[in-house]
């Protein structure tokens, strides 16, 4: 609609996990704007339901195959496009990263999450949650959820970043633990990169995590003391994502199974009847086939 | 007075217009970069820009982002750029700007970097992803420095904008002459003679015009309306193609020598 109003025909985003294009593309397919999708090629090959799901929305879905082909690599590229293509382009930034004012905008749309769980916890408990818990890709859902809750002071609130197969550079992606002061993407951040600013590359298990910085809000939140961050690995958010589908009767995407690794650490040491939320930023379903790869014994 | 500044003002009361070309430090080697800033010296190269590699250049197309993998991959940094910039202050006095991100600028230390690149003998920096409403400090560490700082002006640059660039640029103000990347196009952006016109009103200061400039002929055009032709990809390109072949040298040098003849010449 913003696309609309400045009277844009064509739409391009970036997309991880595929999540965010999807949601690019339905919505210019319901508004008749041109779309075109970057995804990193390796995020393509472990994400076929989703590429799929955005070229029968009438998407373009452009592989990236320059540098790590994941996340920030189509960031690249969009950047690029947008540069060139300004006059009748509107870029849907997915996440709460970027130049200004994209972190803003996603984080304003975001915060209906908040907004929304604060009522309905107020509703349903009375009172206000103990801890929030979300996963940090980007930080949009996260953000979404914190946002409604910063001024109460007593609700603590927990950023989990990927964790990866350990904290090796090149090998996760937790830009809190293992990052420096920096600036990619027009955002200034925290950021994995080396000594000579050469941004590094980083892995998850999960697509939408995967990306070498982290909204310059969550950095804010992170030096003020505001909110905590801390990491899940790889294996511990298999194991979160096995154990919410048998307990719950849910599948969640493999970003939100890092926010559930985190409940998974934390609710033991805790009051029985504290009440800690947790952010389902996602379905599981566009995670099957990855899941497959590390889960054999389901196969 | 600063080279780049002494130069761009001989050449205004000569009537000509900067020849200034771009390479990509480090690509293939430091050796081949040093030796190819020599030969474009003798060529009549007026400002010499110098890129310093970075992992992520969303300002750049292919040719340009491979060029840095390349300089990258043989373990280029801005410590090694800085280096290679003293050593060729041994032997010439070429005006030498470097074509930066903030990254690795930020990395090295803000403060530190004006120092080591003033010392360095470099004259002038363009970070291409600084915003001029964001450069404060970093305009006044340059500025103690005696480097002087290039902004970036694009063709949807509005009118309030392109007066703050004027304010935060010295030197020069580094016109892209068309909307999108660095690379090679084969034909010129219409009306460049009027946005040009439009730039240097407003900025007041030298306008010199880059990103998709790569034949004599354009370079040439350009020329007889702004104060100096930027061409990168170009180069690039041929640096690439030439620099592992014998006699590869004396290519790049009759290249130069015809895009410096043009731009001076103005046909
Ligand atoms: C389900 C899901 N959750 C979380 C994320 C991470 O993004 P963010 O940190 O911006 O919420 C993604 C990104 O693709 C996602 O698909």
């Amino acid at each position: 609609m913003l696309a609309r109003r400045m009277g844009k025909t064509r739409v391009i985003a970036e997309t991880g996990a595929g999540q965010h294009g999807v949601a690019t593309a339905t919505a210019a397919a319901a508004l008749g704007l041109e779309c075109d999708v970057y995804m990193g090629s390796e995020d393509m090959e472990w994400q076929q339901l989703n590429v799929f799901r955005m070229r029968l929305l009438g998407a373009r879905v452009i592989p990236v195959d320059t540098g790590s082909r994941t996340l920030k690599d189509a960031i690249n590229e969009a950047l690029r496009d947008w540069v060139t293509n300004v006059r009748h382009t509107h870029y849907v930034l997915g996440t709460v990263h970027g130049p200004h004012p994209f972190p803003m905008i996603c984080r304003d749309f975001q915060s209906v999450i908040g907004r929304e769980a604060r009522a309905q916890i107020l509703e349903r408990e009375k009172r206000l949650p103990d801890m929030l818990l979300a996963c940090v890709g980007g930080g949009s859902n996260a953000i979404g959820l914190f946002y409604a809750f910063l001024a109460d002071a007593q609700v603590r609130m927990v950023g989990v970043e990927a964790g990866g197969k350990g904290l090796v550079p090149g090998m996760h992606a937790a830009r809190f633990a293992g990052g420096s002061r920096g600036m990619l993407h027009g955002a200034m951040s925290y950021v994995l990169q080396n000594e000579d600013g050469q941004i590094g590359s980083t892995h998850s298990v999960s697509a939408g995590l995967d990306y070498a910085s982290v909204g310059p809000e969550h950095a804010w939140l992170h030096d003020i003391g505001r909110v905590e961050y801390t990491c899940a690995s790889d294996e511990e958010a298999l194991k979160a994502f096995e154990l919410c589908s048998r307990l719950e009767g849910i599948i969640p995407a493999l970003e939100s199974a890092h926010a559930i690794a985190e409940v998974i650490k934390r609710a033991p040491g805790m009051d029985p009847n504290a009440i800690l939320l947790v952010n389902l930023s996602g379905r599981g379903d566009k995670d099957v086939q990855q899941a497959m790869r590390f889960l054999p014994e389901y196969r | 007075m600063n080279r780049i500044e002494e130069r761009l003002a001989l050449l205004k009361q000569a009537g000509k217009t900067a020849f200034i070309p771009f390479l990509m430090a480090g690509d293939p080697d430091f050796a081949s970069s040093e030796e190819i800033v020599f030969l474009l010296d003798r060529s009549g190269a007026d400002i010499i820009e110098y890129g310093v590699p970075f992992s992520d250049p969303v300002g750049d197309g292919p040719v340009i982002q491979q060029a840095a993998q390349r300089a990258l991959r043989g373990g280029a940094s801005m410590k090694e750029v800085l280096e290679s910039v003293r050593r060729i202050r041994t032997r010439s006095s070429v005006p030498l700007m470097l074509f930066s991100y903030l990254n690795p600028i930020l990395a090295y230390g803000i403060e530190a970097f004006a120092r080591d690149a003033a010392e360095a003998g470099v004259d002038g920096v363009l970070c291409v992803d600084l915003p001029p409403d964001e450069a404060a400090e970093y305009k006044r560490l340059l500025d103690a420095a005696g480097i002087c700082t290039i902004f970036l002006a694009a063709p949807t640059t509005t009118e309030v904008r392109l007066k703050l660039i004027g304010e935060q640029s010295s030197g020069f103000v580094y016109y892209i002459s068309r909307l999108g990347v660095t690379g090679e196009r084969a034909i010129l952006e219409k009306d460049l003679e009027r946005a040009v016109t439009r730039v240097k009103k407003l900025t007041g200061k030298p306008v010199c015009v880059g990103f998709g400039i790569s034949t004599p002929e354009q370079a040439a055009a350009v020329a007889s309306m702004a104060d100096g032709v930027v061409i990168g990809s170009a180069l690039v390109r041929l640096i690439h193609e030439q620099s592992a072949r014998p006699g590869g040298i004396d290519a790049i040098k009759v290249w130069a020598d015809n895009m410096s003849r043009a731009i001076h010449e103005k046909h």
